[in-house]
């Protein structure tokens, strides 16, 4: 017999390294026609960093995304991240390259006042102008002021950043610590179907909602949660690297013996995205890279239960499980 | 908010993925390059009592062959405790001991089936509940366990939870486990380093996170950092897989001995035996609730298996202790946290890190909470869900808190009518 | 002991001399320097590698070089025209269905094989097809839809 459950999952998960002091050091120098190079070390690993980093730099420096060129390809020429781990690149350099195009934005300011023979706060930058906000058709474009400061005052346009969520103190007896800035918050439902003869478990949907702090590119949020969620049903149902655990017999050796979840897999996946800003973030993001695979496995277990009134405590679930479950009842 | 910011843009890199332009480690090639394998170690545990390369040296084609000897500092990692390349013994099956540089990879591979390593096996643990007994053979000379501080397990304590289980009305325990994974990234290790004429080794590298790496290279090779140059930034899925270094000090050690450019790409089987893995966990939760549905107590033992070599594990355990009481409001918790070595593969960062699992255990505990005090699982979690100013169980005060907020879209997205009392809550305040 | 080959590579002809166990992703790779088929797995079991010959999608990591011998074979270098690129290639940049990169050529060629033959396939036609082609990355729930995309202007 074929039956139906509902379950949900709610998580939250932290932005930044646990205990901090994880920096992020970004630099932004404008070529000589008014667009820039961002240089930041942080690594693309497909979540799409360089898009994200790129749009912050554009906004705050009114450039459209065709404008900056991202460098994040060696290690000379970018300076320092920690890396692309612990959900941390959209808060903590995103943090640091807003630092940094504000720096830039301050000098293009005081340059651009010079010219306009006003002062830096009734300037705005649009569509790579800087504008008096008052009279707009007075202006004087990036490519100009960044052509007279390098050949009129041998000066380079150039910004810097820098975040760093400050080290925590750590009390050994309690584990009390402040030990991230921000955390981010999902929850999952998840709907599957279980056979009580073979104890196959499909799933067929799962919706789940991430709330992000701030979308910079809600595509790319969802791109997240897609693959997260695809992850976290493997992790569900599908992958063991070890088999007879805790033993390492018949540990698999290749993509035929560890089945991770391919296109027929997966049932429909409803990814939506919540923003709720962070204080500690200048454009309120929060982390959820890792989080999205998290949500799933404890839903579809939750499901399982709703459908067959077995609850899988071990993971992943198998059908010898369900089957040993149901006669056990 | 934003003309760019906010917008559904494209990949900065998007077009030159589909069209198979993104260059990535392996598609890095030179003239002259070496190619790299590895004998890796076909037993679990022993003493490595002799190594024997002379055969392979010979092999026509074979450039250099690397061991412990040829490496300045062996000793590296994120627990500062593994060898590049196996000395006096080995703690996994699979555990690099020689690596091979030849004119193509079949060469390669045809030397190191040449190698001839003696050892002294000895008896391996593989159970982590084995292992925390004290008369357990080592997996490692210092113990079995990590010490943290002054004891062997991270300690979280508020409140008083003996005194919150008083105060409960029903105790609800379950042991909950999760597996090992591995990544399953699409592009596996690989590695090419090139010795410049100036000394410089540059390395195209999958790293994660290559600033830390050139830190930890450095510190092998014993050189100062700008001679080190990381190349790399865009890479073929990470998931965590990327955070080790697997590669990059064998083919730079490889480059400097031939002064050739080397490169080593692991098979596919490599990855899945020999490389970093999300460790298994074993979770014992035991709650104390209020017949209204409040969580007043937990008290959790969580065991992580750690494999063989500290690397990221001792973070990985911090993680899942600070946060494995979940988004919700506990006033009374006891959590003592082990990471455990046992003769696997390394354990180290994957996706979601100690979390994951906490997040499994976490939530399918609610849902027998809520059987146990006749809740509905929605309810459970609306009564017990952290708000703006709630502290975490290290005492962290937490803001900009969403858990209500993506419960009640959740529901709203999958047609569910929640009660009214539950579309009342929000995170920015209690009710009276 | 190496064999001369000639085929058709994106529409020109080559020749090179290959080894008999030389897989046609490796010559492919190694010896042509076409790098947009992948190397995953070597195995047969995740489609990175894929390419089409004479339309048909095959993995060529399994695929010993010689059997191409006076065959079509084409990568996604050889798709679109001139500076054009293919509307599959275009749609799964809009539809943000590559993230790392790394599964996109092989499940491009996958997509191209299966609307040439099916203008107007179905969802679950489209996840059939492509149901060999492992991505760790986006659920492949953009892929789809970038597939369906083109599908849907074939209609
Ligand atoms: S590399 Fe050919 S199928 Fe995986
Ligand atoms: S985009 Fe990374 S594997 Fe598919």
């Amino acid at each position: 017999m074929k039956k139906r459950g509902k379950g949900i999952a709610s998580i939250f998960y932290p932005t930044g390294m646990s205990g901090g002091g994880d920096p992020s050091n970004a630099l932004i120098k404008m070529k000589l026609d008014g667009t820039i190079d961002l240089m930041v070390g942080s690594i693309d690993i497909g979540q799409g960093c360089k898009t994200v980093l790129a749009q912050l730099a554009a906004e705050e420096l009114g450039l459209a995304m065709e404008q900056v060129t991202v460098i994040n390809d060696n290690t000379d020429s970018c300076p320092m991240d920690t890396g692309t781990f612990a959900s941390r690149v959209t808060h903590s350099m995103g943090n640091a390259v807003v630092m940094a195009a504000r720096e830039l934005r301050q000098e293009i300011l005081e340059l651009a006042a010079a010219d306009l023979k006003t002062s830096p706060v009734n300037l705005t930058i649009e569509n790579g102008e800087v504008k008096i906000k008052q009279s707009p058709d007075k202006k004087i474009s990036l490519a100009d002021l960044a052509g007279k400061a390098t050949f009129g005052m041998g000066k380079i346009l150039a910004g810097r950043g820098g975040y760093v969520k400050a080290p925590t103190a750590k009390d050994e007896e309690t584990g009390a610590c402040n030990p991230f800035a921000t955390a981010a918050y999902a929850t999952t439902i998840a709907e599957v179907e279980v056979d009580t003869e073979t104890g196959q478990v499909e799933v067929l949907q799962l919706i789940s909602v991430y709330d992000v702090g701030k979308a910079i590119n809600p595509m790319l949020c969802e791109g997240q949660i897609d693959g997260g969620s695809v992850m976290g049903l493997g992790m569900a149902l599908m992958e063991n690297l070890n088999p007879y655990y805790p033993g390492i017999d018949f540990q698999p050796t290749s993509f035929a013996d560890y089945m991770i979840p391919v296109s027929k897999d997966t049932g429909k996946i409803i990814a939506k995205i919540i923003e709720r800003p962070s204080t500690t973030s200048l454009y309120g993001t929060k982390g959820i890279g890792e989080m999205t695979a998290n949500s799933e496995a404890p839903a579809i277990v939750n499901a399982v239960y709703n459908a067959i009134g077995v609850r899988i405590t071990d993971l992943p679930i198998t059908p010898e499980k369900i089957i040993r479950g149901l006669e056990e009842k | 908010m934003g003309v760019v910011v906010g917008k559904r843009i494209p990949r900065y890199d998007g077009l030159q993925h589909v069209t198979g332009r993104t260059q990535f480690v392996d598609d890095v090639s030179y003239p002259n390059m070496l190619w790299v394998k590895a004998y890796r170690s076909p037993v679990v545990k022993g003493e490595i009592l002799n190594v024997d390369v002379s055969q392979a040296e010979k092999t026509p084609g074979v450039a250099a062959v690397l061991t412990a000897k040829d490496v300045p500092a062996n000793q590296y990692g994120f627990s500062n405790d593994q060898p590049v390349l196996a000395e006096k013994g080995v703690r996994f099956k699979g555990e690099a001991i020689v690596a091979v540089a030849a004119v193509d990879e079949d060469t390669a591979q045809e030397a190191v089936e040449k190698i001839r390593v003696d050892f002294k096996e000895e008896t391996p643990v593989f159970d982590p509940i084995e292992a925390m007994k004290p008369d357990t053979p080592r997996v490692r000379p210092e113990g079995n366990l990590w010490m943290f501080g002054e004891v062997p397990y991270r300690r979280i304590r508020l409140g008083d939870v003996e005194k919150g289980f008083k105060e409960a009305d029903v105790i609800v325990e379950e042991v909950y486990r999760t597996q090992n994974q591995d990544h399953a990234q699409l592009e596996g290790q690989v590695s090419v380093a090139r010795l410049e004429a100036n000394g410089v080794i540059t390395i195209n590298s999958v790293s994660q996170c290559p600033f830390l790496h050139q830190l930890q290279l450095a510190g092998i090779l014993k050189v100062p950092l700008n001679r080190l140059k990381f190349i790399g930034g865009t890479v073929g899925g990470g998931f965590g897989s990327k955070n080790d270094m697997h590669a990059d000090h064998i083919t730079s050690l490889l480059a400097l001995k031939t002064g050739k450019p080397v490169k080593w790409r692991w098979t596919r089987e490599e990855e899945f035996l020999a490389s970093t893995v999300q460790g298994a966990w074993i979770m014992e939760y035991k709650d104390g609730v209020k017949k209204d549905g409040r969580i007043v107590a937990r008290k959790i033992r969580a065991i992580r298996d750690a494999g063989a070599y500290g690397s990221l594990n001792p973070y990985v355990v911090d993680k899942h202790c600070f946060l494995v009481c979940g988004p919700y409001a506990i006033p009374n918790v006891w959590i003592d946290g082990y990471c455990v070595f046992t003769n696997k593969q390394v354990s180290s960062s994957m996706r979601g890190f100690g979390i994951t699992p906490a997040s499994f255990s976490n939530e399918v505990q609610m849902d027998k909470i809520a059987e146990a005090v006749g809740k509905d699982p929605w309810e459970i979690r609306f009564i017990n869900a952290v708000r703006d100013g709630d502290i975490t169980a290290t005492r962290k005060t937490l803001e900009s808190v969403a858990l209500i907020e993506t419960m009640k879209e959740a529901a709203k997205a999958a047609g569910i009518q929640l009660p009214d009392h539950l579309m009342a809550m929000s995170s920015e305040k209690k009710e009276v | 002991m190496e064999y001369a080959l000639s085929f058709s590579l994106n529409g020109k002809p080559v020749q090179v001399a290959v080894k008999a166990n030389s897989s046609l992703l490796d010559v492919l790779r190694n010896q042509l320097f076409v790098t947009s088929p992948k190397k995953s797995c070597d195995t047969g079991d995740c489609g990175a590698c894929a390419v089409l010959i004479d339309g048909e999608a095959v993995n060529s990591c399994i695929t010993l070089a010689l059997t191409v011998e006076g065959k079509k074979v084409t990568t996604v270098e050889g798709l679109g025209e001139g500076n054009q690129i293919h509307p599959l290639q275009q749609a799964f940049h809009e539809h943000y269905a590559a993230q790392c990169g790394f599964c996109t050529p092989g499940v491009i060629l996958v997509a191209k094989a299966l609307l040439d033959k099916n203008p107007k396939p179905t969802r679950e036609e489209v996840t059939q097809a492509i149901s060999g082609n492992l991505c760790r990355c986006t659920g492949y729930v953009k892929i789809i839809d970038a597939i369906m995309a083109v599908a849907e202007a074939n209609k």
